[in-house]
């Protein structure tokens, strides 16, 4: 008995002291696009950049991080709002998009402007209505700070904060940030005895014939731009045009991948649906004709029985994974 | 990654490339320092900020408030047709308008005869798609350059900038009459885009061809006149277009650069 304790005890304290296992890819996920050669994570460049991520003097006035859009327990996202809401109560024009998968992501933002996350943090924290900051401003509080020097030198070899190991510390940490442990993903590795149930087999089908043309398995986007005709928003965002000049690329945007959408709404890239009925709504019957209208949706968007929702419906809620939004691992420690 | 292919500006400068004989690797240590000076002039007049009104064929009067390009990459040729790349790392300049100092590209060539000079105005497009790690000194992007001449939107280098008041140009909310030309583009990166990088082959035989010798510094004096950002084979009006920055218009002005340096003399 006595025995027994003693080794469920040694058992979860291991659990607890894993050793840091850098990045893995999931054995049914591509190769990943991002160039680890050039900053392989290490659990003190990692253990560092999450600390930069929940680091308020990133911001101006040090009252905001990347964290406060970004929300673990929201996937990632600012959860609850259409559009980000940074700074002074500043509001941004897009939706936060979840931290999640970005390795296997070729181009950030919902334009795709962004081709390097190691550049990506200069955007918020520069952006006016995000952090209203500067780069070198920031590396100088950080530089100032009783822990941060240490810390880089630990992960870098030198206590000499640069542009380039703030940076690369902190895509240490988003690389990280990987949701391959849904119910999904159980079913198609055959991990244990985990199955469908019928509805949602029937929903797996479903969104893989009428939805999986853009939202491809097995991180259900296929990276691409395109307007799926929700209709230009207030604002009347060019989307991809901005970053491209292309008239061909006007109102589209990155097609968004469907895991966690549990825990991400609002949805679309100005978050104008909160529902997902309404997404499901959207693509059966009120698909708009925008300069650039997808292909696939020209005649008549993707008509759906009432039946055909709810089963993609239960289907979408097997993406969910809770584990990613409780890993310990990523969170405010 | 295949996709991540950098348009463009690579493809046509490995063709320019290859029609050149490149001299060998030298040594470091052999090499000896020269510059090459930017003196700044807008028309017939010293660039003064904040100060001196000038005025471009649109017949608009204008002053300047901020003025800064890059300048990059850096060749000499000598009369037999071979030329010699300055070690691209140490091949970045920032010319500021603010701060006379700035306007001297320091770089290392061998000893010789050169009578050509060819450089880049702006960034080229591989360092402008580089890792984080080799963009140090005026290319390090945290805005430790000034002014910052770097979008975060879309990731790029800002070639040149140049922003003023204009009786010609429109009253802004904060009742100003600004423009502002931000002008960059290095052809895009997963899909292709504006190209503003523009590569300057100055002559250097008629006005003095650079002796570069030990012990000795070399100055090739070259004048920049702003005022052909406005001014050039294009006809660049403030009333009309008074902010210019990542746009296709921008390579209207992008294209006036090609006029914008002439070399006056060499010290050698
Ligand atoms: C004020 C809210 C806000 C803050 C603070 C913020 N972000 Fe974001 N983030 C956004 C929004 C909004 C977008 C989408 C912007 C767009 O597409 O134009 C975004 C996009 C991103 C993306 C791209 C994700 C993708 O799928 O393309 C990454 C990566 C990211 N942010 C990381 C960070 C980091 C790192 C920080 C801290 C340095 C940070 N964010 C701070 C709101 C914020
Ligand atoms: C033609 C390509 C295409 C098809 C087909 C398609 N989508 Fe989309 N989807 C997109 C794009 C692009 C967006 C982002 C649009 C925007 O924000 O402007 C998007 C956004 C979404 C979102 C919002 C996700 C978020 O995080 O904001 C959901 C949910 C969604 N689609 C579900 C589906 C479902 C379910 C189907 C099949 C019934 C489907 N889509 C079919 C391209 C497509």
């Amino acid at each position: 008995m006595l025995a027994l304790i003693v080794l469920i005890f040694a058992c979860s304290k291991a659990d607890m002291n894993l050793p840091f296992s850098g990045f893995i890819n999931p054995a049914h996920f591509p190769q990943p696009v991002y160039k680890f050669a050039n900053n392989p994570v290490t659990k003190d460049g990692f253990e560092l950049g999450r600390r930069l991520f929940y680091e308020p003097r990133l911001s101006r006035d040090n009252s905001i991080s990347c964290g406060s859009c970004h929300i673990q327990s929201s996937a990632f996202t600012q959860h609850g709002h259409d559009v980000s809401h940074g700074i002074d109560d500043r509001l941004g024009r897009r939706n936060s998009p979840p931290i999640m998968n970005l390795a296997w992501m070729p181009n950030y933002m919902w334009d795709g402007g962004i081709f390097d996350l190691d550049l990506q943090p200069i955007n918020p924290i520069t952006a006016h209505e995000e952090m209203d900051e500067s780069v070198a401003n920031v590396i100088s509080k950080l530089q100032d700070h009783p822990d941060y020097p240490a810390l880089f030198k630990k992960a870098y070899g030198s206590e000499t904060i640069t542009t380039a190991t703030f940076m690369k510390s902190l895509s240490q940490f988003m690389l990280m940030c990987i949701s391959s442990n849904s119910k999904y993903d159980s079913v198609i590795q055959k991990l244990g005895n985990t199955q469908f149930t019928d509805e949602e087999a029937a929903g797996y089908k479903l969104v893989q014939q009428k939805c999986g043309s853009c939202h491809a398995e097995p991180l259900f986007t296929d990276n691409s731009f395109r307007n799926n005709g929700i209709g230009t928003g207030l604002n009347d965002d060019p989307g991809r045009y901005e970053a491209t000049l292309n008239e061909t690329d006007r109102y589209k945007f990155k097609v968004p991948s469907l895991r966690n959408l549990a825990y991400t709404a609002p949805y679309m890239h100005d978050g104008r649906y909160y529902r997902l009925d309404a997404v499901l709504a959207h693509y059966n019957s009120t698909v708009q004709h925008t300069p650039n209208l997808d292909p696939v949706l020209i005649n008549g968007g993707i008509p759906m029985t009432a039946q055909e929702q709810q089963q993609i419906l239960a289907f979408l809620n097997t993406l969910n994974d809770k584990n990613f939004i409780s890993d310990k691992l990523l969170s405010e420690q | 990654m295949k996709k991540t292919l950098i348009y463009l500006t690579l493809i046509s400068s490995l063709i320019a490339c290859k029609k050149e004989v490149e001299t060998p690797d030298y040594n470091e240590n052999e090499l000896t320092a020269m510059t090459v000076e930017f003196d700044n002039i807008v028309g017939g007049q010293n660039l003064i900020l904040n100060n001196s009104t000038y005025f471009n064929t649109a017949g608009e009067s204008y002053k300047i408030d901020l003025l800064q390009y890059f300048v990059s990459n850096f060749k000499l040729g000598k009369a037999d047709g071979t030329y010699f790349t300055v070690n691209q790392d140490s091949s970045y300049f920032l010319i500021k308008g603010s701060n006379r100092n700035t306007r001297f590209a320091t770089i290392k060539v061998p000893e010789g005869d050169y009578t050509t000079l060819v450089f880049t105005l702006g960034i080229d497009s591989l360092r402008s798609a580089m890792d984080i790690s080799k963009r140090t000194g005026v290319l390090d992007p945290s805005g430790g350059m000034d002014d910052g001449m770097y979008w975060g939107w879309n990731p790029g280098y800002i070639f040149l900038k140049m922003e003023g008041t204009s009786e010609s140009a429109p009253l802004d909310p904060t009742g100003q009459r600004k423009f502002r030309y931000h002008i960059g583009g290095f052809g895009g990166y997963s899909a292709p885009t504006i190209n503003n990088i523009k590569t300057l082959t100055i002559d250097l035989r008629n006005r003095g061809i650079a002796q570069v010798r030990k012990n000795r510094k070399a100055n090739i004096h070259l004048f920049t006149d702003i005022d052909k950002v406005l001014s050039g084979k294009n006809t660049i009006s403030i009333a009309a277009n008074s902010s210019v920055m990542f746009s296709t218009f921008s390579t209207s002005i992008a294209d006036n650069f090609m006029e914008m340096f002439t070399h006056d003399h060499t010290e050698n």
